[in-house]
């Protein structure tokens, strides 16, 4: 089966700057693909080549089984786009924004007035249908977009960012959504986030930093390769528990959060061992499965944080660069 | 093929075994509707046109506002304007000529003016809040989009020249049906070529405040070198060739000559008062005036399509 999207040996170049460096992957038809990273990583950039928005410097891109570059209205036409920023027009209706991009995708005319239906339904706005967009909540917005993104029935769905700016419950109710029509509609979703937590929904994720894919598996599976599970314990005395647990289990130890915390194959399993045999006296004793957080952090040996705030320096330099043209 | 009726949440959900569940599920499924999205065509494109040109006509329905304030300016030319200096120049004017005869022509060129360049500041506005992006990426040729936002910024300027033409009669100027044709025509022509060049400066100007500062400086200079307010013979010769380069002279005097030809005033007054564009002595006939107007207008087009084609 031919796959969703193919990407070989892509690159990016913004004058100096290397946005992508030389990335592959491919994503299954009905595959739900996450791309994770911190902002500017080059995230945006990669969704962007494939959504036909910029050409790639250099290296091939292929979505729905054609070229980005040379098949630019195929890849369009089959394509549903949901950006970071709202791209509705906010002095029409919720309807009115459906119409004109039906009209610009060219929906059979009579297929129009039930696929309306069923869009909007299963974002739950089509009671609100009529009104203007202006006094739409945040939330209500994506999911029109979101709609408005599947109406032309595409085969591939790009989802940049979709719950950011929103409030965690909203975030929580977006996916619902998404999930539901992963469920009702014969599609490939290829979303971005740099939410770890959202990367949860993905059948397959893939972590890039400064340009480059540095880990691609199902959640699973790179949680599994970090391995182990956090323990995090607070004593009566910290430093002689974290001399005892190096002496005792051979296991080195490190403060964090005020907590010991350490690093062990079998969480569930270390704990009663960890109080039979310690001479030091436990408080409290938490057990953590890694999370992608973790997974992250092992691979770019920084949390999400701390990558943003270095990437946020480069943006800065990359604005300075090409603010005003 | 597309089904009309949708099975509603609430009959999937009378399922109650889990065998009628799956069911449930399977059709709807089945009964997702396809929507086969045709091969690109120029009935696609021209589908495209018509949708941006619709939405500029929806947005001036639901924005009275503005429809209101930019009826302003033009109203307090004609009428504050045209009476105060109505005495002052009533010496140079042949009897029975009222100076807000003589200005009108051109005071409704003005309605149009500032309308059309607004219109195409839309196109700024849409890309700050984004819109612009939803238009740039469907499968549609970019000249769709441009020629629509053009035709759209033209007719809902024309509209507001009409509203303006509702006046004619306090201006002395008859409402005779072929005059109204000819001015809501060359109304028609001028708004088309404004908006054009709204929309070819909007494609390089990105900042709304720069537009807009822009637009401040070259629309009164366009106004004030038009013969809008005065007749084009006799003036200082750099004069006469600022006006000559403006383009607006070359409908404000087709406008004029068209309201002077169903003035009931003697041959001379016209020939004062209407003179007509020259180069250097030679009398540009108005057919070439009004083609050189619609010529601008295609050749900013050309510039407006070429410059939204560019990918980044």
């Amino acid at each position: 089966m031919t796959p969703a999207i193919s990407v070989s040996q892509l690159t990016k170049k913004y004058g100096e700057i290397d946005a992508v460096r030389g990335i592959d992957f491919e994503v299954a038809p009905g595959e739900t693909f996450g791309f994770l990273g911190p902002n500017g990583a080059g995230k945006s950039t990669t969704i962007k080549i494939l959504c036909t928005l910029a050409d790639p410097t250099s290296g091939t891109a292929r979505v729905a089984g054609h070229d980005v570059v040379r098949e630019r209205d195929t890849v369009r036409r089959n394509i549903g786009l949901v950006f970071q920023d709202t791209t509705l027009d906010s002095y029409l209706t919720g309807e009115q924004n459906l119409r004109f991009h039906a009209d610009l995708y060219g929906v059979p005319k009579a297929a129009f007035a039930p696929r309306l239906r069923q869009v909007l339904e299963m974002v739950g706005l089509w009671d609100r249908r009529g009104g203007v967009v202006a006094t739409y909540s945040g939330g209500m917005k994506r999911r029109l977009e979101i709609a408005r993104g599947l109406l032309h029935a595409p085969r591939v769905l790009f989802l940049d960012e979709p719950t950011v700016g929103l409030d965690p419950q909203t975030r929580v109710s977006i996916w619902e959504y998404v999930n539901e029509l992963k469920k009702r509609e014969d599609i490939t979703i290829f979303l971005t986030t740099h939410y770890m937590d959202e990367a949860e929904h993905c059948d397959r994720i893939a972590i890039i930093d400064h340009g480059k894919i540095v880990a691609i598996d199902t959640p699973e599976a790179l949680k599994a390769s970090i391995g182990k599970d956090r323990v995090q314990i607070s004593t009566a005395d910290d430093q002689a528990a974290m001399r005892s647990l190096a002496e005792v289990f051979g296991i080195e130890a490190a403060m964090h959060e005020g907590l010991v915390t350490f690093s062990v194959e079998s969480g569930e399993h270390f704990v009663p061992r960890l109080f039979a045999e310690m001479p030091i006296a436990i408080r409290s004793v938490s057990v953590s499965r890694p999370s992608l957080d973790d997974v992250f952090m092992s691979y770019t040996g920084k949390t999400i944080r701390d990558a943003e705030a270095t990437v946020g320096d480069r943006n800065r330099m990359i604005a300075t660069r090409f603010g005003r043209r | 093929m597309a089904t009309k009726d949708i099975p509603a949440k609430d009959i999937q959900a009378k399922g109650t075994s889990a065998q009628d569940a799956l069911e449930a599920r399977e059709r709807d499924l089945t009964e997702l509707i396809r929507v086969a999205v045709p091969e690109r065509s120029i009935r696609a494109d021209l589908r495209a046109v018509s949708i941006v040109w619709r939405r500029e006509l929806i947005r001036f329905r639901t924005d009275r506002l503005r429809a209101i304030t930019s009826l302003v300016q033009p109203v307090l030319f004609l009428f504050v304007l045209g009476t105060g200096l109505s005495r002052l120049a009533s010496h140079g004017l042949p009897a029975g000529v009222d100076f807000k005869t003589f200005i009108y022509p051109g005071v409704l060129a003005m309605s149009v003016l500032f309308t059309s360049i607004f219109s195409a500041a839309s196109i700024v506005w849409d890309r700050e809040f984004g819109f612009l992006r939803e238009m740039l990426v469907a499968p549609v040729r970019r000249w769709a989009i441009v020629v629509g936002k053009c035709l759209g910024g033209a007719t809902v300027a024309t509209f507001q020249g009409i509203i303006f033409l509702a006046l004619a009669g306090v201006a002395h100027v008859p409402y005779s049906p072929t005059l109204l044709l000819t001015l809501v025509g060359e109304l028609l022509l001028l708004a088309f070529t404004l908006t054009a060049f709204g929309v070819m400066m909007a494609a390089r100007i990105k900042q709304i405040q720069a537009f807009m500062a822009l637009t401040q400086l070259l629309v009164l200079p366009l106004f004030f070198l038009s013969g809008a307010l005065y007749p084009l013979n006799g003036l200082p010769a750099w004069l006469t060739v600022l006006t000559r380069i403006d383009p607006l002279t070359y409908i404000v005097d087709p406008m004029r000559h068209a309201v002077f030809a169903h003035l009931s005033v003697s041959p001379l007054a016209v020939k004062a008062l209407s003179p007509g564009v020259t180069w250097d002595g030679w009398l540009v006939p108005l057919g070439l005036s009004v083609a050189m107007v619609g010529a601008i207008g295609l050749v900013m087009l050309a510039i407006a399509i070429a410059e939204f084609r560019k990918t980044e």
